[in-house]
């Protein structure tokens, strides 16, 4: 008998909220996820009651490491005030609040629990940046950090084997950077508002002011061009091909499908779900594919019927430019070797046909690693709702968005499909 | 050398000796470098240890400039990149390793498919000595 992979009860978000992403040192991360917390309660159209929460699942990654803290289920029960119910952390590096997303929606789907709150939050402001780098890469496989590898430079060199075999060039990565920097300003969270443009008048300005040599860039891939203005960090990785370091927290409330309408007019559904591991460099039988996303996005897809022409608009993974590349690929919205090209025609444009990281992406909006999963899923329940002001796809019937996730160097990946009914 | 167990602790007692040892599955032959106890072809659980011979050719690359501490302390950073990459080993499997006698400052002119042969790198002294697996053109 084939497997049926569907849900058994339907599953609705009713609520989110996300701090503005940021380095913010004298706060912490109960701080944050009360602020995240705050706004998702005042977001549930019909109000609730938070002592109607069955449970808590809570993305995090390392704030172990990164603030010297483990343990964060009871922490968080103790600031929200949800004790003695069950509070479970996941962990899947850059994914962890993407798998308690989907925790929460098989605790609904199986009958345990009605309602169920997920999120995720990370502080990374505390930490030097080096200290930072070191962190990170106990995500990545302990085969390529021994060999020298950073974080960046496995994507790296998943760039050049992607150049090699689609002859594409760093100059097509540049199109990735400078678009999500341009849907940026729209986003009141992200961290780094500013087009590219924005970043060569700033630079401009202040070479004005301390009297040094103004440089002149043609336009804005010239600046990207400049080694000055984008120092390297991994080949063919520089600076601005890289995500910041952030801190910050997301949440959304989920609820059993038969009771989403006690909570709002306008619950957004989840219409499929897939979660997939990968193998790390040296073990990759493609080096210009995500074995972990292929999977991940197949079950979505089978679970809801759907397929990805059917996808609206996506968040996708972009830690590092070339990722955001080969996933729009691997989840099926552009061919093998094509998607380099359509970012190039500006297909994923917030005006395009396929809008991808309307939320300027983690490039731009930031990547507090744990709580980064749900964010995204916040960005596609914001857009679903209409609530997106100026960066809302502008498309008649906006019904159907997804968002990737992936953890560590692909070793962790999720896609999850919301839909409007 | 048969005593041996299949894993990363063996790999890296046999780079000590010169040696690139993975393991091959007794029953479906499967290669695997570093070696696996478990094969992920067929789930044999018997292996046997195999030698690679240290030629291939560069898969991917890419060039730090921005480096970890234990890569800063061999002096690597900003002003002096170093090259890491997979290589497609001649007998099938990839490995992830070093890559030394190419341009690190101009890795523009680094080309994937360049050939390339294995050199065993050492670092650091008496029990902290560790041998570096490094391919070079």
């Amino acid at each position: 008998m084939p497997k049926r992979r569907k849900l058994s009860r339907g599953v609705a978000v009713v609520g989110g909220g996300l701090t503005k992403l940021g380095l913010f040192k004298d706060r912490n991360c109960k701080d944050f996820f009360a602020e995240a917390f705050a706004e998702m309660v005042g977001s549930v159209d019909k109000g609730f009651d938070p002592k109607e929460i069955d449970a808590v699942y809570i993305g995090n990654f390392s704030n172990d490491f990164f603030v010297n803290q483990a343990h964060w289920g009871p922490i968080i029960a103790d600031l929200l005030g949800v004790v003695p119910k069950p509070v479970t952390r996941t962990e899947g590096a850059c994914a962890s609040s993407a798998l308690a997303f989907r925790e929460g929606v098989l605790a609904i789907a199986s009958g345990l629990y009605d309602i169920v709150l997920v999120g995720g939050f990370e502080q990374m402001s505390k930490r030097t940046t080096e200290e930072v780098a070191e962190g990170l890469a106990m995500a990545a496989s302990p085969y390529e950090v021994a060999a020298g590898y950073t974080f960046p430079g496995v994507f790296g060199a998943m760039a050049t084997a992607y150049f090699a075999k689609y002859g594409a060039t760093r100059e097509d990565l540049f199109n990735v950077t400078i678009k999500s920097h341009n849907n940026a300003p729209l986003n009141p969270k992200a961290q780094f508002p500013m087009t590219i443009r924005d970043f060569m008048n700033a630079r401009i300005d202040r070479c004005r002011k301390k009297g040094e040599p103004v440089p002149e860039w043609k336009d804005e891939k010239d600046f990207l061009r400049d080694p000055g203005a984008n120092p390297p960090v991994a080949w063919p990785m520089h600076l601005f091909d890289c995500c910041p370091i952030s801190d910050g927290a997301s949440c959304l409330l989920l609820v059993a499908e038969e009771i989403a309408r006690n909570f709002t007019d306008d619950p957004i559904y989840v219409a499929g779900l897939g979660q997939g591991s990968g193998y790390s460099l040296h073990a990759k039988k493609d080096l210009t594919t995500y074995e972990a996303t292929k999977y991940a996005a197949k079950e979505a897809y089978e679970m809801s019927g759907l397929t990805p022409k059917d996808i609206q608009f996506s968040e996708v993974h972009d830690c590092f430019s070339i990722a955001e590349i080969v996933h729009m690929e691997d989840l099926g919205f552009f061919k093998p070797g094509e998607a380099y090209k359509a970012v190039a025609e500006g297909l994923s444009r917030l005006d395009g046909p396929m809008p991808i990281n309307t939320s300027g992406g983690l490039k731009t909006k930031g990547h507090p690693v744990g709580a980064t999963g749900v964010a995204q899923l916040y960005e596609v329940w914001v857009q679903l709702r209409g609530k997106a002001g100026r960066r809302q796809v502008p498309k008649p019937n906006l019904r159907i968005g997804a968002a990737h996730n992936l953890g560590g160097t692909g070793g962790t990946c999720t896609f999850t499909i919301l839909e409007r009914r | 050398m048969e005593e041996r167990p299949f894993n990363d602790t063996s790999y890296e007692q046999f780079l000590k000796e010169l040696r690139i040892m993975g393991s091959k599955c007794k029953k479906c032959g499967a290669l695997a470098l570093p070696p696996r106890p478990i094969c992920i072809s067929c789930f044999g659980g018997e292996m046997e240890w195999v030698e690679f011979k240290g030629r291939g050719r560069l898969a991917a690359f890419t060039s730090i400039t921005v480096a970890p501490p234990y890569m800063a302390k061999e002096g690597f950073g900003r002003n002096n990149p170093y090259v890491v990459g997979v290589v497609e080993l001649d007998e099938g499997v990839k490995t992830v390793a070093r890559i030394i006698g190419v341009d690190a400052k101009n890795p523009s002119q680094i080309k994937v498919g360049t050939p390339l042969e294995a050199e065993f790198l050492e670092r650091g002294d008496g029990p902290e000595k560790k041998t570096i697996l490094a391919f070079k053109p």
